[in-house]
């Protein structure tokens, strides 16, 4: 039996990108493009990957090599683009220390030593090798995305960060890895309710572009925040 | 066992970041003024209090939505509720964190009047749109 994309999955991918060329154009009209170019960048590639993905999945199916390979291989390489955007936030918060030299020293050993291990792991049993590394990379990057996230906003409490547009970019970068961990322990923990917690994978991916539209359209770059007042634990 | 742990250790995450970042929301706008029209519809005066959010979300209902703060509306509306379950349970055996669910139930009532302000300002607008056309 062929396995099909229903109208639901259809209807969160077409929002996922309207919302996602939403956080580009959002970006560009409040002046937010340039500042927060690695953003945007991975932004506007989610959405040519978006429309690529379409392309391929009507030319050849769902079920198909063409979609897998494409779909697994374009996932790793979103997943880079959104460690390099994360590592951008660490720049701006860091920028009075002028910590830039340390900030890409520590993105690059940290992506090659993830790379490095993703290879360890999959070389022991696996033939197709190039295939299960950028599965494992992606998987194993985004664990390290979730791990700075949580790191970084200990960063923007201790350095007693203001400004509320970063701090909410910060903020909605840990509410949707946290989604996506959450969700992924569940799919783990009730295997056999794997298709519920499927159905909510695609909706997770729509809180990004989501809450980016959302700060750059409402939040200007002036506005401050005292961030202590945000903590769940009182500082 | 594994997957219990992230699950325990993601859930928390997630708690934490859903509260700060509907506080970085309701933060936002609590410096914001509301008008003495708002003021005399909502009943909230200086300081709103939890028992007015229900109030000002039936009059928000009223009003046209605004595509831009339906979302924020919809966040506010979840972080209330989870601190009615707190103040319902955990609240009642902490006595400091009454104190604070009600505060901040005060906060969202305050958010969503700010909310209100704002699609009555839209409403106009759409209003004095229609007449020039």
């Amino acid at each position: 039996m062929e396995i099909v994309l229903g109208p639901y999955e259809y209807v969160v991918w077409l929002a996922c990108t309207l919302l996602e060329i939403a956080v580009l154009v959002c970006a560009f009209k409040k002046d937010a493009l340039r500042r927060y170019i690695l953003l945007n960048v991975y932004m506007a590639a989610s959405v040519l990957v978006s429309i690529a993905r379409y392309n391929i999945l009507s030319h050849y199916g769902f079920t198909s090599k063409e979609y897998l390979y494409f779909y697994y291989y374009s996932d790793s390489l979103l997943t880079i683009a959104l460690y390099f955007a994360l590592v951008s936030l660490y720049s701006h918060i860091f920028a009075d220390l002028k910590a830039e030299r340390y900030i890409r020293l520590g993105t690059v050993l940290l992506l090659s030593g993830t790379a490095l291990f993703s290879y360890a792991v999959v070389q022991q049993f696996s033939s197709k090798l190039v295939t299960h590394f950028v599965v494992e990379l992606s998987q194993n990057l985004y664990f390290v995305g979730l791990v700075l996230t949580y790191i970084l906003w200990a960063a923007v409490l201790k350095m007693r960060e203001t400004r509320t547009r970063l701090i909410q970019l910060v903020l909605s970068m840990g509410v949707y890895f946290s989604l996506f961990a959450a969700n992924f322990a569940l799919q783990n923990l009730y295997q056999s309710r794997g298709a519920f917690f499927e159905v909510l994978t695609p909706l997770f991916g729509c809180f990004l572009p989501l809450s980016w539209a959302y700060t750059f359209w409402q939040v200007p770059e002036e506005a401050r925040t005292v961030p202590s007042q945000l903590a769940v634990v009182p500082r | 066992m594994m997957a219990g742990v992230i699950f325990i250790f993601s859930a928390a995450a997630l708690l934490q970041f859903f509260i700060s970042y509907c506080r970085s929301l309701i933060a936002a706008s609590s410096k914001q003024a509301l008008s003495a029209e708002v003021k005399d519809v909502t009943g909230i005066q200086r300081i709103a209090s939890g028992d007015d959010f229900q109030r000002v979300m039936q009059l928000l209902q009223l009003c046209p939505e605004r595509p831009e703060d339906r979302n924020s509306v919809q966040a506010i509306g979840a972080y209330f509720r989870l601190l009615n379950f707190l103040r319902s349970t955990v609240a009642k055996f902490v006595p400091s964190m009454q104190d604070w669910t009600e505060s901040e139930r005060g906060h969202c009532a305050y958010f969503a009047a700010v909310a209100l302000e704002r699609r009555i300002s839209f409403s106009r607008d759409m209003l004095a749109q229609q007449m020039d056309a």
